[in-house]
């Protein structure tokens, strides 16, 4: 357990950049009271329901968690604190989760923020809210890991725009304030190849009282994603390791 | 491929160690036998291949060719078991700027396995020896150069390394804060093996058991300070004071005497015989202003200037 010392450094390293922790837990929160209060003046046959805008604005959420778990690896890989930690006897596995693991605490954070809020704007009591917060940990660990490998391809200004042209996709292909199914064509086939409509499709079936059974597809579809990603990420962290 | 045969009584041994960037070669087959408690230096100019070299065996960076061997241990067949003996204080001062003094001991003291007491323990210790003890709680981005130096090497000593390596300790520190690190360093002579790489020669003068000169990736000479010193005690160093002293006429003095270095107040010449007067005939109906003249003791840095026919801080 070597890596504890490394991801407990990260942990506090990300609590004491206030303004990303306040973006982090903020941007959830504003932007579901946001389109919330669209979604009323649009009328009940509105697609900004609460039911649609929480597990939505959540995935939009972790969209920010990757692009600043990214920042803050490629930011210790141009420094030299992350070649002193890397003459230490540690895997690339253990460097990966040593960044990774701090971003889960943010997660279920995040995840709690949307369905507080939600609840304070009128969501009814989720059918199969344990089911749903799965779905969205493994979503919002999925982006983590995808943060990992943009920190480690790009520096910290690359790693910034790459992050904030994957929240625009993500807003735009996940489905969150627009029915990408109804849209059709190239546009509901990326989103669809994506995790993230999936992760978002399941949790919204899962808060109207949908069993696994009925979300496995979109589950094990995010949950491969999250295996992909973090494979990805150790395969180039060994890559790096050693020039 | 057999590079030759690693001898247990040396801590550090690099057999034919070479490592290109593309065209560059960057440490070009470098052999160095450094003994357990020894403090070796490697002095050189920027660019030299000190960084590369220390990268290599600190199992960062790949050599082109060649090997080396840590305790025994080769870089390319055991890291990790080479990494269980090194620390290192690199060139840049790697320190976690959000953390404070004594979180930054425990990073490095944990990810090298030591149980939290022992941490604590040392941690209090190291804080005590570079004098950041009463510092300990404030985060790190708050400390001049120094003490962020000083910490660096504190981090490097924390797990008790068998094996030392120190990149360019004091660079672009004052030479107050210089001279407290080598204190530090000071204290660790015997205690454990060191690898320091430099480019002062006061550094490396006042510290090196053992130093050797590199130039462009090559060895140029090994050998004790004293050993360097005396390998050209049969040259002569004249120390000229003067003024109006323009580029060309020292580049002039050149064809008579190859080794001349333009100082802060006048020339340094170098050669096996000076003669004095062909000196000053040479330089006065130039214009110059001679105010003094005078002979010293060879230093390192005329070792090095004879040996690369370079200044050290080119």
């Amino acid at each position: 357990m070597r890596f504890a010392e490394l991801a407990i450094r990260n942990f506090k390293e990300m609590l004491r950049d206030p303004i990303s922790t306040g973006l982090e837990l903020g941007i959830p929160a504003g932007f579901l009271a946001i389109f919330w209060a669209l979604g009323r003046s649009m009328g009940d046959e509105s697609f900004l329901t609460t039911t649609m805008l929480v597990p939505g604005i959540a995935v939009f959420g972790f969209a920010f968690l990757l692009m600043f778990s990214a920042m803050m690896l490629s930011r210790d890989r141009e420094s030299a604190l992350l070649a002193r930690l890397l003459t230490a006897p540690l895997k690339p596995r253990d460097f990966i989760l040593s960044y990774s693991l701090p971003y889960i605490p943010m997660v279920v954070l995040q995840i709690a923020v949307c369905f507080g809020i939600g609840a304070l704007l009128g969501l009814e009591t989720p059918g199969n809210a344990g089911l749903a917060f799965l779905v969205l940990l493994v979503m919002g660990i999925c982006s983590v890991e995808l943060g990992m490998i943009l920190g480690l391809l790009f520096n910290v200004n690359q790693a910034s725009g790459v992050g904030s042209v994957i929240i625009t996709l993500v807003a735009l292909l996940g489905g969150i304030w627009i029915d990408i199914e109804a849209i059709g064509g190239v546009f509901y086939s990326i989103g669809n190849a994506l995790p993230f409509a999936h992760a978002i499709d399941a949790a919204r079936d899962a808060i109207i009282g949908a069993g696994f059974s009925s979300i496995a597809t979109d589950f094990y579809w995010v949950l491969g994603y999250t295996v992909v990603f973090f494979a990805l990420g150790t395969f180039l962290f060994r890559q790096r390791m050693v020039e | 491929m057999s590079y030759g045969t690693n001898d247990n009584r040396f801590a550090i041994q690099t057999f034919s160690l070479s490592r290109k960037f593309g065209d560059l070669v960057a440490v070009d087959g470098i052999d160095l036998s450094i003994k357990e408690g020894e403090l070796f230096s490697l002095l050189g100019p920027n660019g030299a291949g000190k960084t590369t070299a220390i990268k290599m065996l600190c199992c960062l960076l790949r050599p082109s060719s060649g090997t080396a061997t840590i305790m025994g241990r080769d870089i390319h067949e055991d890291p990790m078991a080479v990494k269980q003996i090194i620390d290192v204080s690199p060139q840049e001062t790697a320190i976690a700027e959000h953390l404070n003094a004594r979180e930054n001991l425990s990073l490095i003291g944990g990810i090298r396995g030591l149980a939290k007491e022992e941490v604590k323990k040392r941690s209090e210790e190291l804080l005590e020896m570079v004098g950041l003890a009463k510092r300990a709680k404030e985060q790190v981005r708050k400390f001049s150069g120094g003490m962020k130096r000083r910490l660096s090497i504190a981090m490097a000593l924390v797990s008790d390394p068998q094996v030392l390596f120190l990149d360019e300790p004091t660079l672009g520190l004052d030479p107050q804060s210089r001279r407290g690190i080598w204190e530090h360093i000071a204290e660790l002579k015997g205690k454990k093996t060191i690898l320091l790489t430099t480019h002062y020669l006061e550094e490396a003068d006042a510290l090196a058991d053992r130093i050797a000169i590199i130039d462009e990736g090559k060895i140029a000479a090994l050998g004790t300070p004293q050993e360097l010193k005396d390998s050209i005690s049969d040259m002569q160093v004249m120390v000229v004071k003067a003024k109006n002293l323009p580029p060309d006429v020292i580049e002039g003095l050149k064809e008579i005497y190859p080794e001349v270095k333009a100082t802060e107040d006048g020339i340094e010449i170098r050669a096996k015989e000076l003669s004095f007067y062909e000196i000053v005939d040479y330089l006065r109906p130039r214009g110059v202003a001679i105010q003094s003249t005078s002979l010293k003791q060879p230093t390192l840095d005329d070792v090095f200037l004879h040996l690369t026919g370079k200044e050290l801080r080119e």
